[in-house]
């Protein structure tokens, strides 16, 4: 009764079809701020990171390798017991967004920094030749040509938030991987392992498919234009078009 | 004002209301600069007076590029002091004092590929200089006459020629309407066949009051618009003079030597 194939099952699945559905609005809920408080680290570490200024650089530098090299379990771990034990405990759900947000935050940063570290230096020295100051030349002038080269990598950090609140788990969140945990281990529901796994795993390929599709193909049409440009240039310069 | 030609009077407006020629525009004192260990600029003293058009010629690595880049303070000196206008450019006021009276144009253009050439020319002075939409495009216009290229408002800077784009990066530093303007080698960068249709601008530019400081390695553009020429070699200012002196007898050995092997 507990295989791929047993129609019992399945029942037992769409029965409680309203746990994963749940699952599935918890997870995208707690991604959903958790992207946008790593978007706003990501930003700001990634300005940081960029702005010339050594004491900044140095911090966005200690606050991404700190972030990277160590795992996201850890992190979430840390944060929720030692929250806990200190008598502050925040609740699952704070605690999963607050440690997604800055754990995805430190790969937005190296993101941004990449995306603006693109820009040639000639463009920052026309801003600010023009009398720019820094708000105004990235407002007007860098972001606005480093956005097509953050989105595409930006989209795939996204893809990888969502898949990582299923770390949530280790801590017991309402998330999706967690309520599908907890319906085949549960004392009625328990029993139907491969079809609720499968089910948990299509719902997240339905969200996450779309979005890295939408990435690559997004990637391939900047290089293409990079292409095009380039010939541009090319064509122009070798005088084949005469004006 | 009768000798001008009918394209002159487009300058016209731009030059009235300035103080008249002679008041200090630029003054470096005593500005060194350092690059790690390496000395680019040694203890250089040096002043522009409005409307002159000074000329910054010698050999590669010779500090021109950084003393005209810390001029508007894209380079800040290790010590000395920069004075534009009669006051003192520091890292608090560059924004300020760079908006109101320096333009810099570029050996690489450095128009902003993501904009139109008007939204090039239009950028600075609706957000900077608060000029309606209306204004500053009548202004751009009114520039990308004079550099010839009213045609091309509406498409990229990539689609252009290097000699297109240098003049529209030209019309740009002009649609601030700043009292000096800052060449860094502008004809380095492009096509044997494209640097004249720029040195054409910028002679035109030279017979206005506006005060142009150009490095370059164009002798023939230095010795038909220079009111002095300065010549740089390891970033120090050896000999100085109008185009005259400079050309036919220079005092400095090696300024005979740059001059013997660039010119034949």
């Amino acid at each position: 009764m507990d295989g791929l194939f047993s129609i019992t099952a399945w029942e037992k699945v769409w029965t409680y079809r309203s746990t994963f559905l749940l699952g599935l609005y918890n997870t995208s809920r707690m991604a959903l701020f958790a992207l946008i408080l790593s978007l706003v680290l990501g930003i700001i570490f990634g300005l940081m990171a960029t702005s010339g200024k050594k004491y900044l650089e140095v911090i966005s530098r200690v606050y991404v390798e700190v972030i990277q090299n160590t795992p996201l379990i850890l992190q979430l771990c840390f944060l929720y017991y030692a929250l806990a034990f200190s008598g502050k405990s925040l609740g699952i759900v704070v605690t999963g967004i607050i440690s997604l947000g800055i754990y995805h935050g430190a790969y937005m940063a190296e993101v941004v920094r990449a995306g603006i570290g693109a820009i040639p230096k000639g463009q920052f020295e026309a801003a600010e030749s023009q009398g720019f100051n820094y708000v105004e030349k990235m407002y007007f002038i860098i972001l606005p040509q480093s956005i097509k080269i953050i989105l595409p990598p930006m989209v795939n950090q996204i893809v990888n938030l969502i898949k990582n609140t299923s770390c949530l788990y280790i801590i017991g969140g309402a998330d999706l991987i967690s309520l599908t945990y907890s319906f085949v281990t549960g004392a009625t529901t328990g029993g139907a392992y491969a079809p609720a796994y499968l089910v948990s795993g299509l719902l997240f390929f339905i969200v996450c498919f779309p979005l890295s599709t939408l990435a690559s193909i997004w990637e391939n049409s900047l290089k293409k234009r990079e292409l095009k440009t380039a010939e541009a240039v090319k064509t122009i310069s070798e005088g084949v078009v005469t004006k | 004002m009768s000798e001008l030609r009918g394209s002159d009077t487009f300058f016209l407006s731009y030059t009235l209301g300035y103080a008249k020629r002679g008041e200090i525009m630029i003054k470096m004192q005593n500005v060194n600069k350092f690059f790690g260990d390496l000395h680019v600029l040694k203890d250089v003293n040096l002043e522009v007076a409005e409307g002159e058009k000074l000329v910054i010629i010698g050999p590669s690595g010779s500090g021109k590029s950084t003393a005209v880049r810390c001029m508007n303070f894209l380079e800040m000196p290790t010590s000395g002091n920069v004075f534009i206008n009669g006051e003192e450019l520091t890292s608090k006021n560059k924004t300020k004092l760079v908006r109101e009276t320096t333009s810099m144009v570029f050996q690489q253009f450095n128009l902003y590929p993501h904009m139109t050439v008007l939204k090039n020319l239009t950028l600075a002075p609706m957000k900077l200089h608060h000029k309606s939409k209306k204004e500053a495009e009548e202004l751009a216009y009114h520039y990308l006459d004079i550099v010839g290229l009213r045609e091309k408002a509406h498409v990229y800077p990539t689609t252009l020629s290097g000699g297109q784009q240098q003049r529209i990066a030209i019309a740009r530093a002009l649609c601030a309407q700043t009292k000096i303007i800052l060449f860094d080698e502008p004809t380095s960068a492009l096509d044997p066949e494209t640097i004249q249709e720029v040195l054409d601008v910028m002679i035109r530019l030279a017979k206005e009051n506006i005060t142009m400081v150009v490095v370059t390695h164009e002798m023939g553009f230095a010795r038909q618009v220079a009111d002095r020429i300065v010549f740089m070699a390891d970033g120090q200012i050896i000999e100085e003079g109008v185009p005259e002196h400079f050309f036919t007898n220079p005092e400095n050995d090696r300024v005979k030597q740059f001059l013997g092997k660039i010119i034949r």
